[in-house]
C-alpha cells in the first residue's frame, strides 16, 4: 500500500489557504473572525487528514470525508486525462492539485488536492504511465513541445480582435461624447457608460491573459498537453481521439499580420470547478495566437491530411451569399472534411469524418433557383458543425450519397485503438513497477 | 447530368456514385415510406380550425362596425389565406418521407426549405415515440431520433400507433447491433 502526499507542506497549505483567502478587515481583533478562521482551518486539516489515496493493481483508490466517508475506486485504464491545476495561492506556497479525469460526469473526477509542486508532476507521470502501459521515464520523455505563444504577440493580438476592439472603440466614443456634452448630467452619464464598457473590456482582457499567458502546447503519449496561465496555471491534456472538430479563426486585423487562433471542440467537456469560467462550455483554445505556418504545423499533427479548404462554390453562389462568398471554400478527403466562410474574419473548420454523427442535405428556395445546395455534417460537441455551403446541386447530391459511406469507412479505420500512438496493453515490467511509491520518483 | 464544380479548385467528380438527376437526392434509392394519410387530414383540420379562429377574431369587429364592405373584405381575405395554407399543408404532407437503408435511415421533409437527414443506425442514441393530444385523437404518433449531436433533427410525424412502435423497435435493435461510441 502506497500512501502519497503526507508532507509537511501539505499541512501548512491546508492551514494557510482558508486563512489567507479570507479578506481580513483592517483591525481584526474580532473574536468571531478568528473563530471562523480556526474552524475553517481545523475543517481543512481534518479533511486533509482523512483523505488518502493509493494505487493498487492498476486502480486508484481514493478515500475522503470524516462523517460521510466516500471511497472512490478509479480503474486507471478509464482515465481520460490527468491535469495539474495550480491556483494562485497554492502556487505561491509551491503546491498543486492533481485532477484525474474520467469520461463521465465531473463528479467522477478524483482530486488529489495540494501536494508539493514537483511531486505533482511525478504523480501525473506515474499515473499516466500506468494508464497507458508505459514506464514513468517513457511518459516524461515522450512529451515533445510543439508550440509556444510569445507573450508580446499575445499582448498585441488581444487588442486587435473584434471582441475587444469594438467595445474599446465604443468606450472611446462614449468618453469623447461625455467630455463634449453640453450639460453636466449628460456628460456624467456618458462618462459612466464609458467606464462600464471599459471595465467589461478590462475584465475580458485580464481573463484572457490569465489563462493564455505563457501558453505552451506539447505532444504527449496521451494527447496534447496544454499549459498556460499568469496567476494560477493549468496543465491540461486533450486526448486526440476526443477532438470532434478544429476551428481556425482569423480576425480582420490579425490577417494583415498573418496571425490565427486555433480552437478545438471536445465532446463531453463540462464546466469544471476552479477553471476559467469564460472558456468553459466553449471551445478549447489550442493556440491563442499563432502564425499561419505554426497553425498549419499544429493542424498537420492533429490531421495529417488537413490543408486549407480550396474548392470554391460556383460563381453564382455570390447571389445567394454575397458577403461570405468571399471566403467560402470546401474540401473533402477520405478521412476529413473542411470548410471556410466569412467576409471580414475567416473561420475555417475541419471535422474528421469518423466523428460525424449525421449528414443533412438542405436546399432553400433561393438555392433551388440557382441550383445550389448545402450539405451539413453534424458532430457532437458545442454546436460547431460543418457545412459545405452553396455547392453545385449535383455536387451536393454526390456528397449526400457518398458521405455516409465515407464516414462509415473512417469509423471502421479508427475503431481498434483510436489515434493513440502508445495505447498498448501494460507490459510485464510495468506491472512490477506498480507498487512503487510515487512520492519517491524524483 | 455530370457533376462538375466551377473554378480552378479540386473537384469531387471521382467519388463513384453518380447523381440521379431527380428533384431530391436519393429519390431512386429505394421505396420511400410515407406518413399515414390521416396526418394530411389532421393538418387540414388544424388549418380549418385556425381559419375559423381568424374568421371570428376578424369577423366580429367587422360585423359590429356595421360596414358590409369590411365584412366582405375580411371574409375573402381570411378564406383565401386559409385555402392557400391548406394547399401548402397538403404539399408539406407530401414532402415527408423516410427510407430505411442497410446502414442508415433517411428522413426527407420540407417544401420551401427541403431537407434530407441521413442518420446512421450506429449513431442513434435514443429513439422515442411521442404523441400530443391532437395526434392522439387521430391515433397518430411521431418518431424522433437523437444522436450525440444536437443538430440532428430527424423526426417522422404522422405514423399510425402500431407502425410507430414497430419502427422504433426496429431502429432500436438496429442501433444496438451497430452501436458505436463517440
Amino acid at each position: 500500500m502506497v500512501r502519497i502526499g503526507r508532507s509537511f507542506v501539505g499541512v501548512l497549505a491546508v492551514l494557510a489557504i482558508p486563512y489567507l483567502s479570507r479578506p481580513r478587515s483592517a483591525n481584526s481583533g474580532d473574536l468571531f473572525d478568528l473563530a471562523v478562521v480556526v474552524v475553517a482551518a481545523v475543517g481543512g486539516l481534518v479533511s486533509w487528514l482523512v483523505t488518502r489515496w493509493r494505487v493498487e493493481e492498476g486502480t486508484l483508490h481514493l478515500e475522503t470525508g470524516l462523517l460521510r466517508r466516500r471511497t472512490t475506486r478509479l480503474p486507471l485504464s478509464r482515465v481520460q486525462s490527468v491535469d495539474i491545476v495550480r491556483p494562485g495561492l497554492a502556487r505561491v506556497l509551491g503546491l498543486a492539485e492533481v485532477r484525474v479525469r474520467t469520461a463521465g460526469a465531473h463528479d467522477g473526477d478524483a482530486r488529489l488536492a495540494y501536494v508539493a509542486s514537483e511531486q505533482a508532476d511525478a504523480i501525473r507521470a506515474h499515473l499516466l504511465a500506468l494508464a497507458h502501459g508505459l514506464t514513468t521515464d517513457q511518459a516524461a520523455l515522450q512529451e515533445v513541445p510543439l508550440a509556444t505563444v510569445r507573450n508580446r504577440r499575445l499582448l498585441v493580438a488581444v487588442w486587435l480582435e473584434g471582441t475587444t476592439l469594438i467595445p474599446l472603440l465604443l468606450s472611446a466614443a462614449l468618453l469623447t461624447a461625455g467630455l463634449l456634452a453640453p450639460t453636466r448630467a449628460g456628460s456624467a452619464s456618458l462618462l459612466g457608460a464609458a467606464l462600464v464598457v471599459a471595465l467589461v473590456v478590462a475584465g475580458m482582457v485580464s481573463r484572457m491573459f490569465n489563462s493564455q499567458l505563457g501558453y505552451e502546447v506539447a505532444k504527449a503519449p496521451d494527447g496534447l498537453r496544454v499549459r498556460g496561465g499568469l496567476v494560477g496555471t493549468v496543465v491540461e491534456t486533450i486526448p486526440l481521439h476526443r477532438i470532434q472538430a478544429v476551428r481556425q479563426v482569423e480576425p480582420l486585423w490579425w490577417r494583415l499580420l498573418g496571425w490565427v487562433r486555433l480552437d478545438v471542440d471536445i465532446a463531453g467537456r463540462q464546466r469544471r470547478q476552479g477553471e476559467d469560467r469564460g472558456a468553459s462550455g466553449q471551445l478549447r483554445v489550442l493556440a491563442p495566437v499563432a502564425t499561419r505556418s505554426e497553425a498549419a504545423a499544429l493542424l498537420a499533427i492533429l490531421f495529417p491530411a488537413a490543408g486549407p479548404p480550396e474548392s470554391p462554390p460556383p460563381p453564382r453562389a455570390r447571389l445567394k451569399a454575397p458577403l461570405s462568398f468571399h471566403f467560402l471554400r470546401a474540401t473533402l478527403t477520405p478521412g476529413l472534411a473542411g470548410c471556410s466562410t466569412g467576409r471580414f474574419r475567416r473561420v475555417s473548420t475541419w471535422v474528421p469524418l469518423d466523428k460525424v454523427q449525421s449528414v443533412r442535405w438542405t436546399q432553400g428556395p433561393w438555392q433551388r433557383r440557382l441550383s445550389l445546395a448545402t450539405v451539413h455534417l453534424d458532430i457532437a460537441g458545442h454546436g460547431v458543425g460543418l457545412a459545405l455551403r452553396d455547392r453545385e446541386a449535383t455536387e451536393a447530391e454526390l456528397f449526400a450519397h457518398t458521405l455516409p459511406d465515407l464516414c462509415r469507412a473512417a469509423r471502421a479505420d479508427q475503431r481498434p485503438s483510436s489515434r493513440f500512438p502508445a495505447a498498448s496493453p501494460a507490459s510485464p515490467d510495468v506491472e512490477a513497477g506498480e507498487g512503487r511509491p510515487v512520492a519517491e520518483v524524483p | 447530368m455530370n457533376s462538375s464544380s466551377a473554378g480552378s479548385g479540386p473537384t469531387f467528380a471521382d467519388q463513384g456514385v453518380g447523381p440521379s438527376g431527380t428533384q431530391y437526392p436519393f429519390e431512386s434509392g429505394g421505396e420511400w415510406q410515407r406518413p399515414s394519410r390521416r396526418l394530411r387530414q389532421m393538418r387540414l383540420w388544424e388549418t380549418a380550425a385556425a381559419t375559423l379562429v381568424c374568421l371570428v377574431a376578424g369577423g366580429v369587429p367587422a360585423v359590429t362596425s356595421g360596414r358590409n364592405s369590411l365584412v366582405v373584405v375580411v371574409l375573402v381575405v381570411v378564406l383565401a389565406a386559409g385555402g392557400l395554407l391548406a394547399l401548402y399543408m397538403a404539399r408539406r404532407f407530401g414532402a415527408w418521407g423516410y427510407l430505411e437503408r442497410d446502414q442508415d435511415l433517411l428522413v426527407r421533409r420540407g417544401v420551401m426549405l427541403r431537407r434530407i437527414s441521413v442518420v446512421p443506425y450506429g449513431r442513434m442514441q435514443t429513439v422515442e415515440v411521442t404523441a400530443g393530444p391532437i395526434e392522439r385523437s387521430f391515433h397518430l404518433a411521431t418518431v424522433r431520433l437523437h444522436t450525440a449531436s444536437a443538430a440532428t433533427d430527424a423526426r417522422i410525424p404522422g405514423l399510425e400507433g402500431a407502425a410507430a412502435t414497430a419502427l422504433r423497435d426496429r431502429l432500436a435493435t438496429l442501433g444496438e447491433s451497430r452501436a458505436e461510441g463517440l
